[in-house]
């Protein structure tokens, strides 16, 4: 039901500004770099130690030496640098990176993000995600809106191992886009052909709906 | 001065049981491939291993925890390896899984003679337990010190007798840091080249650091990975 990940991926790409700096999670956000307007340039940032990350490379031109912190082989760009990961953070912390778009298993009212560890089941740990998440003004997440019980990931407090606290700003899932403000989850878009009684039903935590909730631009 | 070992065998000759080792790289990119190897054929066993992530089953740290010869892993990303993740819900193996940026961090301070530092990852996370908790311009901060480790191995594509070093792409990653770090730093290289040849204005890792290098072997440089249009 709603959009498919492409979808999710197209509509975040929407909040690109030009002249961003921009962290790509693992996952539907990796996508959104197929769907960069072409009026606007953005840098893409690679936590590992990379500033302009192309597109994939060629089969010609594979390079054991340049991957992105999915582990992808990527290519440079003209004006792309590279570093270590202690200057990738520090530009992280620092506050350069002016958008960060990471996935999520649980996404609380309160702006607080579970995506690291589900106890006794999967420990693959939390990479670079404390360290973004802790210092990025602006951190929208792509996720589904419910996991594959059909539970809802919008919840009132999660239950799951936090990864950062009251940081999330916007939730772009499969049926809505959502911000978080006042410890709480206001529902700004639906997806096509979803109704709103389908969006409060699938969203756990508090969601104050506005009298009109407009259909998202895909 | 001649840093300047065979191979990396010789390298290793006191490197010690239930040693504290730092491993430079980032999944199987820049990663100390003949120094694994040497580890792994002399089965120093007991290490405490300090590596951004733990390999894959058959390659790069995997191929040390598959002989079992690693107690600990500090990490920030260990997925992908499966022999890995069933030793640790086993309880097998003790693992300290923390934020990639503060795991750098704590080897650049290890390198910069500063023993702790500040910083606001992990905040309010499980990741905070036990630390001191501090307030700046009113926001919390946690408290990390700097790694202590008996050896740091880093990769680099070309060297130099003197220990001066340049590394690739994005197989730089940790292992500049690293190099700063350890108690005894051994670096091994793609290329050794003779001193003199290497530009100063491009050189990574001064010579300082590094106490012992080699011309790798056989380098696999393989990708996790491959991804094309």
């Amino acid at each position: 039901m709603g959009l498919t990940k492409f979808e999710i991926a197209k509509r975040i790409s929407k909040e690109l500004q030009n002249g961003y700096y921009v962290n790509l999670g693992i996952g539907i956000p990796t996508l959104i770099s197929n769907y960069i307007p072409d009026n606007i340039s953005v840098i893409m940032q690679s936590e590992n130690g990379l500033l302009g990350m192309g597109p994939f490379p060629n089969k010609d031109n594979v390079d054991s030496d340049l991957i992105n912190a999915g582990k992808e082989t990527v290519t440079t760009l003209d004006g792309s640098s590279l570093f270590s990961s202690a200057e990738s953070f520090a530009m992280i912390r620092r506050g350069r990176v002016n958008l960060t778009v990471l996935g999520a298993m649980e996404v609380s009212q309160y702006g607080d993000i579970a995506n690291w560890k589900i106890p006794g089941k999967m420990v693959k740990g939390m990479g670079g995600a404390m360290d973004l998440v802790a210092s990025a003004k602006n951190i929208i997440v792509a996720m589904m809106h419910t996991n594959k019980k059909g539970e809802s990931k919008l919840l009132t407090k999660c239950s799951l191992p936090i990864t950062g606290i009251k940081c999330v700003k916007k939730i772009v899932t499969n049926l809505a886009v959502i911000d978080i403000e006042n410890e709480q989850f206001i529902l700004k878009e639906r997806a096509p052909g979803v109704s709103v009684g389908e969006i409060i039903a699938a969203t756990e935590g508090e969601l104050l709906v506005p009298d009109s909730v407009p259909e998202m631009d895909i | 001065m001649n840093k300047i070992f065979k191979n990396a065998k010789d390298t290793i000759f006191d490197v010690k049981n239930n040693a504290t080792i730092m491993l430079g790289g980032f999944g199987l990119c820049g990663i100390p491939e003949n120094l694994i190897s040497a580890l792994v054929a002399k089965n120093i066993t007991g290490l405490t291993c300090i590596s951004n992530n733990a390999g894959v089953d058959d390659f790069g740290i995997g191929l040390l925890l598959k002989t079992r010869q690693v107690k600990k892993m500090i990490s920030s990303y260990v997925g992908e390896n499966s022999e890995f993740e069933r030793q640790l819900l086993n309880g097998e193996l003790e693992v300290d899984l923390i934020p990639q940026g503060t795991l750098a961090e704590r080897c650049r301070a290890a390198g910069a003679g500063i023993p702790a530092f500040y910083t606001p990852a992990g905040v309010g996370t499980e990741v905070a337990k036990n630390k001191e908790i501090k307030i700046f311009n009113g926001k919390e901060y946690l408290m990390e010190l700097a790694f202590e480790s008996d050896f740091a191995f880093v990769k680099a594509w070309k060297g130099d007798a003197i220990g001066n070093l340049i590394y690739r792409g994005t197989a730089r990653n940790f292992n500049p840091m690293m190099a700063t770090a350890g108690k005894i730093t051994i670096a091994e290289v793609e290329e050794l080249v003779p001193v003199g040849s290497l530009d100063p204005n491009t050189i990574h890792t001064p010579g300082i650091y590094v106490d012992r290098v080699f011309e790798g072997k056989n380098y696999e440089k393989r990708i996790e990975k491959i991804t094309t249009q």
